[in-house]
């Protein structure tokens, strides 16, 4: 719901956005500039009365004085009919150069507030401040939503550059984007009179005037008690009206001067609506404010950049989402979907299923899990397919189920049915699906049948459930599942660095080329590749990103194994298919905080990829466990290279093949003091290896940190711990 | 491309004591090139002295802003019933105001003028841009404006 009502105002006046943002960050120059070339003056250095008297001496025809907010002193003369307006030094009263406000600022300044349009285009300059306000307001919400808690609001993000960037711009410019999208709307209310901005109430014109000759401006006692820097404009009695008075215009009133007196007139202080509506529209235009006006102005630059990453992301969510159809609303369905998936692949499972019911006469609604709600009044059935993520975790479509499905409950009885969908090889597998049974259970729903699995996606078992699914419903029931290929790539291998063939770990370091051009990735995330004859993909962590100009990865030979065989026999210009899966969560957060790499074995190969891409230089420590020095120390000379030219800070390995074996998590416990104040400093931890490792990682990392009153589950929980296992 | 903007005023009989005839004025006021937004004009009779007696039409709708037409908005106090029925939109760089008025016979050869006060956002304020007495023997000549008026010509 929150991100509905971020990325649909988001699309919808993306371009009205930035061309305001865009627009505004260009005037926001303009107070600085000014303030650059102006002369300014302090309090009590020239009252009005000795500025008007140093004008007089230069510019005998002078109707009119104007001090802008930014301190430029503006004397408009009329000398025998020829008009004229120039820029004035306030210390001497002498002329600087001819006053000719800027064409381009005048261009710039219409199309921020009116789009050329006119008193309509206001209401639409109006419309796209009230955008900007819903959009801040919603993608702080998601933000902290993001980083579960205000508190954590300023810790390092991670992401793909879209990402990445939307929510850093965001956090750095939401305050200027907030203070600027309310002022430009009560300017905008104000233009349409919504809203008074006091400035209408005006002085009354004095009766009469004293009799006797007018006195030299520079004596005038009103003037003298004015300062400049309270002078907004001083118009002088017109030379054809003896009868006529000066208007004296102040920041802080209005008010008439007696030209034979000398005294002040009808004087009226601004109301307080004035007031407010001055200070409104210094803190949206910067006049006066030069420095608040350059930072509002960096604010609004980050505008284009939000709504370019914004309407990426929106787009890639997009194609990423099923395409389902004949969904049922929730509340008129019979029978309720909910998909449980990191990667989209068991949507093509709900997919099978709700087609299949569909055709069975069923209204059927199909949603993410983390759309759950208690509100499926005509639901007799809720089915739940759910894959699961890393150890056991929710995978994305519904890492927040089980708090939604706490806080709005279960209908009393509800029948459900849980399909898990995993991967055997994995020790905790489809544990997710059995906490999600475990949860409705305690809800208080009943089973439809238990809890079922589907291993590596099969068809076939899938096609079983749905038998049995047929039966319990006393319908027929085919699930036809094909599984969607990804769109892959051929690549071809390029090179190979053969480690471990004598410790009995062969090892290949591979580096393939794109035939054609190469897929857009980042070291971290993973490539599927599919070996011939197999209609599943095995994926491997990429070492290098796509600027590299190759594809790189880490394969151990296992017996058997179906796709390390078959790339460990691969001969040099040989192809493959391969396609790009994203994996954000692992790599290192932005900023300049430390990073602790730890890995076993090939989970060496993207952590060298985050090092090689350490160009600036941040602290990174990297603990690595392999067999014996002299055959499977991956990447040595490479990382030797990178601990000279400090991409690399410090390299920790160990080995379980020598005398004096040693183990990854054995460094660690000995490098305990090292890796506190480390953690301490803000550090991130990020692991990379088998399951068994990583495992023994975290029981030695806990012990590390324990006299910090800190574990990895808390580090985790505030996004600084983070695994690619397998 | 000159836009003409027309209007016609059926009801602003000046009714001064003592008069019953009166006469449609057409009043045409051409406005230089200048770069600026659409300017508010003021055009208003005073007597010989400069003071002032009468609104004929103010061009620009937003009454915050006349406080820019300086004179007129000293002589006319700004107050609505000055200006109720003769106003009418603000005028482009360039364009022309062409307006109807209807004027008594009696002000025609008596020492009147008609002036022009004009204001350009940002820009600035001009007072007396035109001023012109108001006498047969003037009618249909242009006169010269100072500020923003490139000429201005009433025809009796």
């Amino acid at each position: 719901m929150l991100r509905q009502l971020h990325s649909l105002p988001g699309l919808f006046a993306a371009l009205l956005v930035m061309l305001l943002a865009i627009s505004g960050a260009i005037l926001s120059v303009d107070p600085a500039l000014e303030r650059l070339n102006g002369t300014s003056t302090a309090v009590g250095q020239v009252n009005v009365g000795q500025l008007a008297g140093r004008v007089a001496d230069h510019f005998p025809g002078v109707e009119q004085i104007q001090r802008t907010a930014s301190g430029t002193v503006i004397v408009y003369f009329n000398q025998a009919g020829q008009v004229g307006a120039e820029k004035v030094d306030p210390l001497t009263g002498q002329g600087l150069a001819p006053y000719e406000p800027s064409t381009f600022s005048r261009w710039t300044k219409d199309l921020h507030r009116s789009l050329f349009l006119g008193t309509a285009g206001h209401g639409v300059a109006g419309a796209g401040a009230l955008f900007m306000l819903m959009l801040a307001v919603s993608g702080a919400l998601l933000l902290v939503r993001r980083v579960s808690g205000w508190r954590n609001l300023w810790r390092p993000l991670r992401g793909d550059f879209s990402q990445r960037w939307h929510a850093e711009a965001g956090r750095l410019a939401v305050l200027g984007l907030l203070l600027s999208a309310l002022s430009g709307l009560y300017m905008c209310a104000t233009t349409f009179d919504f809203i008074a901005d006091g400035s209408q109430i005006e002085p009354a014109l004095p009766d009469r005037i004293s009799a006797g000759p007018a006195l030299p401006v520079a004596s005038l006692k009103a003037l003298q008690a004015t300062d400049l820097n309270d002078l907004r404009e001083l118009v002088y009695p017109s030379p054809s009206n003896p009868q006529d008075v000066f208007s004296l215009r102040t920041a802080r009133g209005d008010g008439y001067v007696d030209p034979v007196s000398g005294t002040l007139l009808s004087y009226q202080a601004h109301g307080s609506m004035h007031n407010l509506y001055e200070l409104i529209y210094q803190l949206h235009t910067g006049e006066g404010l030069w420095w608040l006006g350059l930072l509002l102005g960096a604010c609004a630059l980050c505008v284009p950049l939000m709504s370019v990453t914004g309407i990426q992301m929106w787009w890639r969510r997009r194609q990423a989402g099923p395409d389902i159809r004949h969904n049922s609303t929730a509340q008129t369905a019979d029978s309720v979907i909910l998909v449980g998936t990191e990667t989209n692949t068991t949507w093509g499972f709900a997919c099978a299923l709700h087609d299949a019911l569909h055709q069975a006469g069923h209204r059927v609604h199909s949603a993410a899990m983390n759309q759950y709600t208690n509100d499926y009044i005509s639901a007799q059935r809720v089915f739940i397919l759910t894959a699961t993520h890393g150890d056991g975790n929710a995978p994305a479509s519904a890492s927040q189920f089980l708090a939604r499905l706490a806080s709005a409950g279960l209908k009393p009885g509800q029948p459900f049915a849980v399909l898990g969908f995993g991967d055997r090889q994995f020790a905790q597998f489809c544990q997710f699906a059995h906490q999600v049974q475990e949860a409705l259970l305690q809800a208080g729903g009943t089973p439809l049948m238990g809890l079922e699995t589907i291993n590596r996606q099969s068809s076939q078992e899938f096609a079983r459930w749905g038998h049995a699914l047929g039966e319990v419903l006393g319908q027929d029931l085919t699930l036809v599942h094909t599984p969607r290929q990804p769109q892959t790539h051929q690549l071809v291998l390029a090179q190979r660095i053969a480690y471990g063939e004598q410790v009995e770990a062969p090892t290949h370091v591979l580096r393939f080329k794109a035939t054609g051009k190469l897929p857009d990735f980042e070291a971290g995330d993973l490539v599927g590749i599919l070996p011939p004859g197999s209609p599943v993909p095995r994926f491997y962590s990429l070492a290098c990103d796509s600027r590299d100009g190759v594809l790189e990865i880490c394969v151990r030979k296992h017996k058997g194994g179906m796709c390390s065989e078959y790339l460990h026999g691969l001969h040099i210009g040989a192809p493959i298919e391969a396609f790009i899966q994203p994996n954000p969560q692992f790599r290192p957060a932005s900023g300049a905080h430390p990073v602790i790499l730890i890995g076993a074995g090939t989970g060496i190969g993207p952590l060298t990829g985050f090092i090689r891409n350490n160009k600036a230089h941040h602290p990174m420590h990297l603990y690595w466990g392999g067999r014996n020095p002299t055959s499977d120390f991956l990447y040595e000379s490479e990382l030797n290279h990178y601990l000279a030219d400090h991409r690399l800070t410090a390299l920790h390995a160990a080995f379980s093949q020598v005398s004096d074996r040693s183990y990854v998590q054995d460094r660690l416990i000995s490098d305990a003091q090292v890796l506190r104040r480390l953690i301490e400093k803000g550090a991130q931890v990020l692991v990379c290896g088998g399951r068994e490792m990583a495992k023994g990682v975290m029981l030695a990392l806990d012990e590390v940190l324990a006299p910090l009153h800190l574990n990895v589950r808390t580090l985790k929980a505030q996004g600084r711990y983070r695994e690619d296992v397998y | 491309m000159k836009k003409i903007i027309a209007a016609t005023c059926l009801a602003g009989v000046i009714a001064l004591p003592g008069v019953a005839q009166a006469r449609e004025v057409t009043l045409t006021t051409q406005l230089k090139r200048y770069s600026g937004n659409d300017a508010y004009l003021a055009i208003y009779l005073t007597d010989a002295t400069g003071q002032y007696q009468k609104t004929l039409w103010v061009a620009g709708k937003k009454a915050k802003y006349y406080k820019h037409l300086a004179d007129w908005a000293r002589g006319s106090k700004m107050s609505p019933s000055e200006f109720d029925g003769v106003s009418g939109a603000s005028v482009g760089s360039g364009d022309t105001l062409k307006v109807s008025v209807e004027l008594a016979d009696t002000l025609i050869d008596a020492g009147y003028q008609i002036r022009i006060d004009s204001a350009v956002e940002d820009k600035r304020d001009a007072r007396a841009d035109v001023s012109v007495p108001l006498t047969s023997a003037g009618a249909g000549k242009p006169a010269a404006g100072n500020t923003y008026v490139e000429s201005f010509t009433y025809d009796l």
